[in-house]
């Protein structure tokens, strides 16, 4: 029998140093005894451990990890059974997946056991002010009963969130201390070491009082986040037991209570506020984007964020019409901001016009999506939903006048020309628009989707051609 | 008569505590060792407390002011209640936090506001609460700002860059309701809000993304935007609700959508049926939405194993799910990859992941699986195993039966 005497209830680094050399040795864990000084001493005293020879064991990251935590267990053989895992470990080094062993469901088990203890400590520790430092810091001290011996594994998180005061944890197994230098561990105390009272506890417990909803009564889930055992130090749980006495007397209380009188402060206030939906003046491009922006003339608007409206110089020589907003545009509130609006911005670039001198607008002025799981896929518009947006349409063509029109797309073309056209057949000729020339080529984004590199080379290049003929118009 | 503090705090998180949002989670991690201040978010949020309601308390929840020139039926600050009103300043909001905070009461800050002057007015406000935090105190704990919606972009831009979350609240499903019950509401206006919100989260995740920047990039609500929807107070069904969640998920990267089930509220309009709140309705929106967020489901999919619209309130959507497509089960623990598991009532993703862990030590057994799984029960008729088969269980009549409570009895012999 082999005894291995270790430094403190929690000695993990004792252990470790003692389970490598252990191992290295080839000792059965049935033949050794880790006694820590909170254990009897044996009336047999065992042999000390024998020279380990020179070698490497197998442990992972991981596994050090777990074991580290379940060194803080309360598990009387949580060092036993540590080291029987070590010696399997070398064989069969993913034993920890195993279902099937029992040390490896018990290490997963302990290690759920610890992080939940973890858990709590940082929830349920409640601090008590403390007076000032010599230095003028502020001080604050608390008393927490932990199910495991967790202190020190607790601690490095009050220390990163309180970093700016001065403060002590005190438990039965050990305090730790922070003064804005250094981490300290010492002997374990009593709730006496720290304060009773604290004067902010008043107004926490008024905050736990008023921010219970009497009428949505769940004790039972109340209890399963925050067990009975952690209240005794909780300064609000003494609220508890007459919170719930009262609330279903409250609870009714507000169903029987008649509607009062509503109070006559709302009447005033809806009489102050301008009636704002009455008769825009629609004389000015700003005035039809602010009524554009109330726009519900189509079920559109319902799922869209926002009216996307014309944008450009109110006296644009160039108007550019495309289809109808996309994702980017709904979010952002502009006209050809997504792909399709950069690859615009490259052909106007192409083609040597001013995209800030023109005017770019789209036929629709609503977003339309179909939801495919997360994404919003555009949909096209029908002739009902472009005819409908024409009002629109009209109205920034009538306030901006400009000499040459383009159109991208069908879409664009049908909310323009108030009727179908074949854009295969039209593309690239001058048409007549209310006695200015127009165009019609394909819209951006269909660039955007032809997957053969050089038929998009070649039809991009068509684009540009386009969009030159609308320059060599603007200059005649 | 002026109020003191604590007749303030009462007033003004009693108003605060039918807002569902709760989490202080999904931010950056920081803390504050490198600047000797106070405060720190561990990517994890910590629930510090628990209310009777069953409801965590992770944040001090409350009203800047319960004054509102709005009148929404469905809420208790509305102008036309009668509800005792008052207004912290921001000093006294931020002395609350840190007095809270440094007692390890608290993760941080949840602050929202009725509408006072203006919308602007009121987003200003929420903000400086925000600013003196971060700015004058280097608090470097969670805080969740409600932002208001018609408030000026720039004051959103501003809101972001203090607070971990921005959030504003859908309240009701459909633009029928909110037109009956928040006259000054439109869904217009909270879309617009939220897609503000997400063109400068995208900006600021994009900025991110380039790791050749050499600046850092302005962080922005990094712990993204949440909402709230209020249940049972109209009536839509579960499948509307499932399905504009999916929406605004979809549309607005949010990371959380909260179900709030009606409750019946001091003063209540008399356009409100007084009913109990319903709390296993909410329960189950809030487990279907983990199946859309977690599990791999599709809305849709949740909406088809649903009857007239709602959710089965007897069992979990997961499992009628599975009841309403039996065809696909029952699936082989040992050979079913890990999006398929993912399908199978009682298994989620903690447990999926050891299964796939423990199929190298050889075939799983039952008993292997009950060491994993927290409860057998649901998941025995929908997998084999090594030496199990569930045989015709899932062909069984009664199957759904087995999990439902038992049917109340009804009063024969009253």
């Amino acid at each position: 029998m082999i005894e291995i005497p270790l430094a403190s209830e929690t000695d993990f680094e004792g252990w470790r140093a003692a389970a490598r050399s252990l191992c290295l040795t080839g000792a059965a864990p049935a033949d050794v005894v880790w006694r820590t000084p909170s254990a009897p001493a044996s009336l047999l005293a065992g042999a000390p451990p024998p020279e380990a020879p020179a070698g490497k064991i197998r442990a992972s990251n991981r596994f050090i990890d777990m074991a580290r935590k379940a060194a803080h267990h309360r598990d009387p053989e949580r060092f036993a059974r540590l080291y029987a895992l070590v010696v399997k470990l070398q064989d069969r080094p993913h034993l920890l997946d195993d279902p099937t062993d029992a040390d490896a469901v018990w290490l997963a088990r302990v290690n759920k056991a610890i992080g939940r203890d973890l858990h709590k400590m940082h929830a349920f520790v409640r601090f008590k002010a403390a007076g000032l430092s010599e230095t003028g810091r502020e001080r604050f001290a608390a008393w927490f009963e932990p199910e495991h011996r967790i202190v020190q594994l607790a601690a490095p998180f009050f220390m990163r969130r309180f970093t700016g005061m001065d403060w002590v944890i005190v438990t039965p197994d050990g305090t730790a201390r922070w003064d804005g230098e250094a981490l300290r561990f010492g002997p374990p105390g009593t709730r006496s070491d720290v304060p009773a009272e604290d004067a902010v506890e008043d107004q926490w417990k008024t905050y736990f009082q008023s921010i219970f909803n009497p009428a949505r009564l769940k004790v039972s889930a109340m209890t399963a986040e925050m067990p009975k055992k952690y209240w005794k130090n909780l300064p609000e749980a003494a609220l508890i037991p007459q919170m719930i006495a009262s609330a279903e007397a409250r609870a009714r209380g507000m169903q029987e209570a008649a509607p009062s009188q509503p109070n006559p402060l709302a009447s005033t206030l809806a009489a102050r506020r301008p009636g704002d939906r009455a008769g825009p003046t629609l004389e000015t491009l700003d005035d039809v984007r602010r009524a554009a922006a109330r726009c519900q003339r189509c079920p559109l608007h319902a799922c869209a964020s926002q009216t996307v409206f014309g944008e450009g110089p109110a006296d644009a020589r160039l108007m550019i019409v495309g289809e109808q907003p996309g994702d980017r545009e709904d979010i952002e509130g502009r006209p050809f901001v997504g792909p399709a609006g950069q690859m615009l911005d490259r052909s106007l670039e192409a083609a040597g016009l001013d995209r800030s001198a023109a005017y770019l607008t789209n036929a629709v002025k609503h977003f339309k999506y179909e939801r495919r799981g997360k994404r919003r896929i555009h949909q096209r518009p029908t002739s009902g939903e472009i005819d409908h947006c024409r009002w629109w349409l009209d109205l920034e063509r009538d306030l901006v006048d400009p000499e040459v029109t383009i159109a991208l797309g069908a879409s664009a073309a049908r909310g323009l020309f108030g009727k179908s056209v074949k854009v295969s057949e039209l593309r690239g000729e001058i048409l007549d628009l209310n006695g200015k020339p127009a165009l019609i080529t394909v819209h951006p984004s269909y660039l955007l989707r032809l997957p053969d590199p050089a038929r998009r080379a070649e039809e991009e290049a068509r684009f540009v051609d386009d969009l030159t003929k609308a320059r060599a118009l603007l200059a005649a | 008569m002026a109020k003191t503090l604590i007749q303030k705090l009462s007033i003004l998180a009693d108003a605060a505590k039918y807002d569902a949002s709760c989490a202080s989670s999904g931010t950056s991690k920081r803390h504050s060792l490198g600047t000797g201040g106070i405060g720190s978010t561990e990517g994890m949020g910590i629930c510090h407390a628990y209310a009777p309601d069953g409801r965590c308390i992770s944040l001090l929840k409350i009203l800047l002011t319960n004054f509102c020139i709005f009148d929404c039926r469905y809420c208790i600050n509305r102008s036309s209640s009668n509800v005792e009103r008052a207004r912290f300043t921001p000093d006294e909001v931020v002395r609350l936090v840190l007095d809270f905070y440094k007692r390890n009461y608290i993760e941080g800050l949840f602050l929202s506001s009725g509408i006072i002057r203006s919308p602007d007015y009121t987003m200003e406000q929420l903000t400086e609460v925000a600013r003196c935090l971060r700015e004058d105190h280097g608090f470097r704990g969670y805080i969740h700002l409600k932002t208001i919606a018609e408030a000026d972009p720039e004051l959103i831009e501003q809101a972001g860059r203090y607070a971990d979350r921005l959030s504003v609240n859908i309240e009701l499903p459909s633009e029928t309701s909110l037109r009956q019950y928040a006259p000054e509401k439109t869904e217009t206006t909270i879309r617009k809000a939220m897609a503000d919100v997400r063109a400068r989260i995208d900006t600021f995740e994009g900025e991110r993304a380039e790791k050749r920047r050499k600046a850092q990039p302005k962080r922005f609500a990094p712990g993204g935007q949440s909402t709230q929807m209020i249940v049972g107070a109209d009536t839509t069904t579960d499948v509307g609700i499932i399905r504009k969640s999916a929406d605004l998920y979809a549309s607005y990267r949010l990371k959380r959508v909260y179900f709030s089930a009606y409750s019946p509220i001091p003063d209540a309009s008399s356009a409100l049926p007084p009913v109990k709140p319903p709390l296993m309705r909410e329960h189950r929106l809030y487990q279907a939405d983990w199946m859309v967020r977690f599990y791999g489901f599709d809305a849709e999919e949740v909406a088809g194993a649903t009857k007239d619209g709602m959710l089965d309130l007897d069992i979990d959507p997961k499992l009628a799910w599975a009841l309403a497509n039996r065809a696909l089960f029952p699936l082989d623990v040992n050979r079913a990859d890990r999006e398929t598991l993912l399908r199978v009532p009682g298994l989620g993703p903690k447990s999926v992941d050891r299964i796939i862990a423990a199929r190298r030590h050889g075939r799983l057994r039952l008993d292997g699986l009950s060491s994993i799984v927290r409860s057998m029960k649901p998941v025995l008729p929908f997998v084999t195993a090594a030496d199990y088969s569930p045989g015709r269980t899932l062909d069984a009549a009664d199957l759904r039966a087995r999990f439902a409570p038992p049917p109340k009895q009804g009063e024969l012999f009253a």
